[in-house]
């Protein structure tokens, strides 16, 4: 090194500490936003689709009142989204250098093929109401919409790679792409793109019931006829999404058993193999524990089993028994590199953090439940006509729309804390040597103080962000729909306009 | 040509597109608080830009995306390298973003003089931010052998660097000013084209500056005739600014921008991010490419893709031809 100063190894651990909890709140959060809009677009599309068809003036209202509240969640969509793509650059550089030859493939087709369609429509959707013909216009909010669940694809893809790494080989130490179709037909990809669509669905669907039950409830305004079409809209795209999140998840998790066999362990905290497993639905004291004597757990006996490998009787391994098999395959100690600071030559601790991958798990397929079942209640509440005259009716409605945003975000927080020590898991039928430790990935260059300012401004950025965006939700549900009995404006007076 | 520089190309394209179209964006903003004086004149500023403004900088997204996917190196190198104005450049266009969405959602003078504070500022810094990352490419920063920034956060920032960021601000002002007067009618595009006028001079002279600067430290002999002709366009825009012919001086800086990520990308050839303490440990063209198939993959993807994209952009642009003039703009929502 010519004229530097030697790098603040004692700093590294503290940067990666530092951009993990970054990395966490940024994703955690976009995907706050990102299910609304994908789900959301797609149902306002079908809205207008209605509207274009049939010329009934309750389907025009709909669009334009979902619509909104659509384009205020999906401003925080896009920008939260800047900062995913920016940061594997500003604090994971060594990762960007590890993985470029593969990973920033799906990210750059992402952009290329359909966040540009996905911008662009949308810019025509909102300022194209009187400049273009119907059938165009509502050719825009498809395009928008199915352009939105293609940009998931290839994120997934991204991310599946890195959960499964496919397609490449091992040259000077790095993966090398030698087949993007292994890529992006990715085992684990196309079990988790069902799993993430279904979950915006999941949100869209409960948001739907919610704001339509309490604007039914308080009987405010003459459209009752769109709020009813709305909430059985919702209900039932609520009802197929939660099977389709059931199905895609136990597919994922059966998946989950063959390719990262600790994350499957860990979502468990099982310590001991066990066989026939049984399911733990609730436990009671500390999950991390290095022998489980201390917790008291509620158990479900072959369940686990079968989740695992569709066999009541089938053998799952336990966190205890995989620590000798990971250090066997994978070593012991972290490389004596400099790079690692405090981390060179330790041992390395394969177990996720198992109090976090346990009620992550949980906590996702029990606010998932909840939601399925709030969407099927609302179904049944309402059939044929009616409307119950309770006043708790309305407000568990209310309530149940941030059941499914808690079950993505646990999800989330699951796979990827159920991923670590690693940022690119071993593939166990892949090639060797294709990984890397998330220690490994953090930037070498960058000091904490940056990192500790990228991190607080962001998030008080987030923050504030947040307030402002519930505030306009709840001021637009509260103003209602819009009046759209008269025809639209004169030509020269633009609609939907900033 | 071979595949990396190619790729090499494609990027720099990328980053001439994002200017050419964000810039006059960014100059939007920045002329909020000159040329909107009352309400309705703010909203139609907005208004010229409203259709287009989210699609315009998925071009920084592709640029980015298109770095990291063809040459991982650099995008690692100068990602973490340039940390805080990358930093400043996301929180400028998270605010940029979320004040167009917002700002006439609540109908109180008091929010939407908030939300314009945050265009404009968020304006400028982006466009100073994105001029000092462009600039710290070509320029470099210190670098270690295995290609991290060396000697902390402000390392990168040398007085040539900040040149960079005025250099950008200052063609988004002239940009921003032309396309104000090409989309509007009215007092709002006299006005555009008199601003234009007065500050011409000061928006080139960082331009120039920087283009010599670039030239004279690391250019070729060819890259005298992009800097030539990037001058010659600016002086034209100027000139047919002047003429009343707003059209042909927006197309005149288009022809600049394009001359100037000549300029700038051509003198950095075949470095992509030089070292500024050891040459041996730039990151050149051929050593940051990813492996020959992903560049094959990608030049298929962008085969399909980018023609596209310039085809449905284009008709955005032919959709919302029209001038606007504040006899367009509908009752506060």
């Amino acid at each position: 090194m010519v004229g530097s100063r030697p790098r603040p190894h004692d700093c590294r651990v503290d940067i990666l500490g530092i951009a993990r909890w970054q990395f966490g709140i940024t994703t955690v959060y976009h995907f706050l936003m990102v299910p609304l809009t994908i789900g959301l677009s797609v149902l306002v599309a079908v809205m207008q689709t209605a509207w274009v068809r049939t010329g009934d003036r309750k389907y025009l209202a709909m669009t334009k009142f979902w619509g909104k509240l659509l384009l205020i969640n999906f401003a925080m969509g896009v920008v939260t989204g800047l900062v995913q793509e920016f940061q594997f650059g500003m604090n994971w550089s060594a990762y960007s250098r590890f993985v470029g030859d593969v990973f920033g493939a799906p990210l750059a087709m992402e952009g290329l093929l359909a966040f540009f369609v996905e911008s662009t429509f949308l810019g025509l959707w909102i300022f194209g109401w009187d400049r273009l013909p119907r059938q165009v216009h509502l050719g825009c909010v498809w395009a928008f919409s199915l352009a939105s669940i293609v940009s998931a694809y290839f994120i997934l893809a991204a991310n599946s790679w890195m959960q499964h790494p496919v397609g490449v080989e091992l040259v000077n130490g790095r993966p090398r792409l030698t087949s993007v179709w292994a890529v992006l037909s990715n085992p684990t990809l196309l079990a988790a793109l069902p799993h993430t669509v279904a979950g915006c669905f999941a949100v869209s669907a409960t948001f739907l019931v919610g704001i339509a039950a309490w604007q039914i409830a308080r009987r405010r305004d003459r459209h009752e006829a769109m709020w009813r079409a709305s909430l059985k809209l919702g209900a039932w795209v609520g009802v197929l999404a939660f099977a389709a999140l059931a199905y895609s998840g136990d597919t994922q998790g059966k998946l989950m058993f063959q390719q990262q066999p600790m994350k499957m362990a860990a979502a468990e905290a099982l310590c001991h193999t066990e066989q026939p497993a049984a399911f733990s639905v609730f436990a009671y004291g500390n999950v991390a524990k290095p022998n489980c004597e201390s917790v008291k757990s509620l158990e479900v006996p072959y369940v686990l089993s079968f989740l695992a490998t569709g066999s009541f009787s089938s053998r799952v391994e336990g966190v205890q028994d995989l620590i000798p098999q990971y250090q066997a395959k994978y070593g012991a100690n972290y490389p004596n590199d400099p790079a690692l600071g405090s981390l060179a030559g330790k041992p390395i601790d394969y177990v996720p953090d198992l109090p976090v991958t346990y009620w992550g798990f949980r906590l996702m397929i029990g606010f998932g439940a909840v939601a399925a079942l709030a969407a099927l209640g609302a179904l049944w509440l309402v059939r044929r006509g009616r409307f119950p005259k309770t006043k708790w009716f309305p407000r568990a409605a209310v309530l149940a729309i941030a059941t499914p945003y808690l079950a993505n975000a646990f999800g989330w927080i699951f796979t990827e804390m159920g991923l670590q020590p690693w940022v690119v898991a071993p593939n166990p039928t892949g090639v060797d040597g294709v990984w890397l430790y998330t220690a490994e990935a953090v930037s070498s260059g960058v000091t904490t103080g940056e990192a500790l300012t990228s991190v607080i401004a962001l998030t008080t950025v987030y923050a504030v962000l947040a307030v402002i965006e519930i505030v306009l939700m709840v001021r637009y549900v509260r103003a209602g729909a819009d009046d759209v009995s008269r025809d639209e404006p004169a030509d020269d007076v633009l609609t939907f306009a900033y | 040509m071979d595949l990396p520089t190619f790729w090499f190309t494609v990027v720099a394209l990328f980053w001439v597109g994002f200017l050419f179209l964000e810039g006059f964006d960014f100059g939007v903003g920045m002329l909020l608080p000159i040329l909107g004086r009352d309400e309705v004149r703010r909203r139609v500023l907005i208004n010229t830009i409203g259709p287009v403004w989210d699609g315009n900088e998925v071009w920084l997204v592709v640029a980015a995306g298109a770095t990291f996917a063809a040459f991982p190196a650099w995008y690692a190198g100068l990602f973490s390298g340039a940390y805080l104005p990358l930093l400043a450049l996301l929180l400028a266009l998270i605010g940029r973003g979320v004040a167009f969405e917002y700002r006439g959602k609540i109908d109180t003078d008091r929010w939407r003089r908030t939300w314009d504070r945050v265009i404009t500022t968020a304006s400028w810094v982006a466009a100073l931010m994105v001029g000092i990352v462009v600039a710290t490419t070509v320029l470099g920063l210190p670098l270690d052998p295995a290609g991290d920034r060396i000697g902390g956060p402000f390392s990168s920032l040398r007085p040539v660097v900040l040149l960079g960021g005025l250099a950008v601000a200052g063609f988004a002002l002239l940009h921003g000013s032309v396309f104000v007067t090409l989309k509007t009618e009215g007092d709002i595009h006299d006005r555009a084209r008199r601003f234009g006028l007065r500050v011409a001079p000061i928006a080139a002279a960082p331009i120039v500056a920087l283009l010599l600067v670039v030239q004279l430290t690391e250019g070729h002999g060819w890259t005298w005739v992009p800097l030539a002709v990037a001058v010659a366009a600016i002086a034209g825009a100027v000139a047919r600014l002047r003429a009343d012919r707003d059209g042909q001086a927006f197309a005149l800086l288009g022809v600049a921008v394009v001359a100037l990520g000549t300029t700038l990308f051509g003198a950095l050839y075949p470095d992509v991010l030089p070292s500024t303490v050891n040459a041996a440990n730039s990151l050149t063209v051929h050593g940051a490419a990813s492996a020959h198939y992903t560049l094959v993959v990608m030049t298929w993807v962008a085969a399909f893709g980018a023609p596209a994209v310039l085809v449905y952009q284009s008709w955005t642009y032919w959709v919302f031809r029209r001038r606007i003039s504040t006899s367009h703009i509908p009752a506060a929502h």
